[in-house]
């Protein structure tokens, strides 16, 4: 059990230091977005299932009820983080080009142009 | 080795990982990188929860784990509807 968990939380620990990281080494705001995102909600997928495979390591030790109700709560926490972030950061995303934000070395911008030849906002 | 002292390192490591993105959230040049900054922050926080309700051995933590995630996707949502200028 030890080493399943172990093995978890080194991958997640890993991802999560990774996004830290590409916080401070990119250069603009939609590459940020893109690495931090992705790099913690794996992180943090992989660090919760330590602790689902924890929950369920004790409970077959003793059949105790209360890590069944530990590890089912946990799955709950993932799929909340798996779906706020996601929509979280495509909001970011859009707002930030919507706000005039452009990518660092960009020369044209097909999205405006888009919706400048349709008067309007695609999406 | 027990496990309960791998999920005590990995509590301190995400920590610290959350403390550092507190650079990015003072000094980025722009507000959308601020707000980059403040959701992967609460991102970590929500795993870090997620890990202390192992050691302090209470399901309620991961409760609030939960409603800590979905708050922190509400407050990203105003934040971007505020950079839209739609609001």
């Amino acid at each position: 059990m030890i080493v399943i968990i172990g093995v978890l939380l080194g991958i997640g620990l890993i991802f999560n230091v990774l996004g830290t990281v590409s916080l401070y080494r990119f250069p603009d705001v939609y590459t940020r977005l893109h690495g931090t995102t992705k790099c913690t909600t794996f992180g943090s997928l992989f660090t919760s299932a330590a602790v689902v495979a924890y929950g369920l390591g004790r409970f077959f030790e003793g059949y105790e009820g209360r890590f069944v109700t530990l590890s089912l709560h946990v799955t709950v926490a993932i799929l909340a983080l798996l779906i706020s972030n996601a929509t979280g950061a495509n909001a970011i995303a859009r707002a930030a080009h919507r706000s005039g934000i452009m990518p660092m070395f960009a020369v044209v911008d097909r999205l405006a142009e888009d919706e400048k030849s349709r008067g309007g906002r695609v999406s | 080795m027990t496990s309960e002292s791998l999920f005590a390192y990995s509590a301190v490591v995400l920590g610290l990982a959350a403390f550092v993105m507190l650079g990015r959230l003072i000094a980025g040049p722009t507000l959308a990188d601020r707000a980059v900054a403040l959701d992967a922050m609460n991102t970590l926080v929500v795993a870090l929860m997620i890990v202390l309700s192992v050691l302090f051995d209470s399901v309620v933590m991961v409760d609030v784990a939960i409603v800590y995630a979905g708050l922190s996707f509400v407050g990203t949502m105003f934040i971007a509807r505020y950079l839209e200028g739609s609001m």
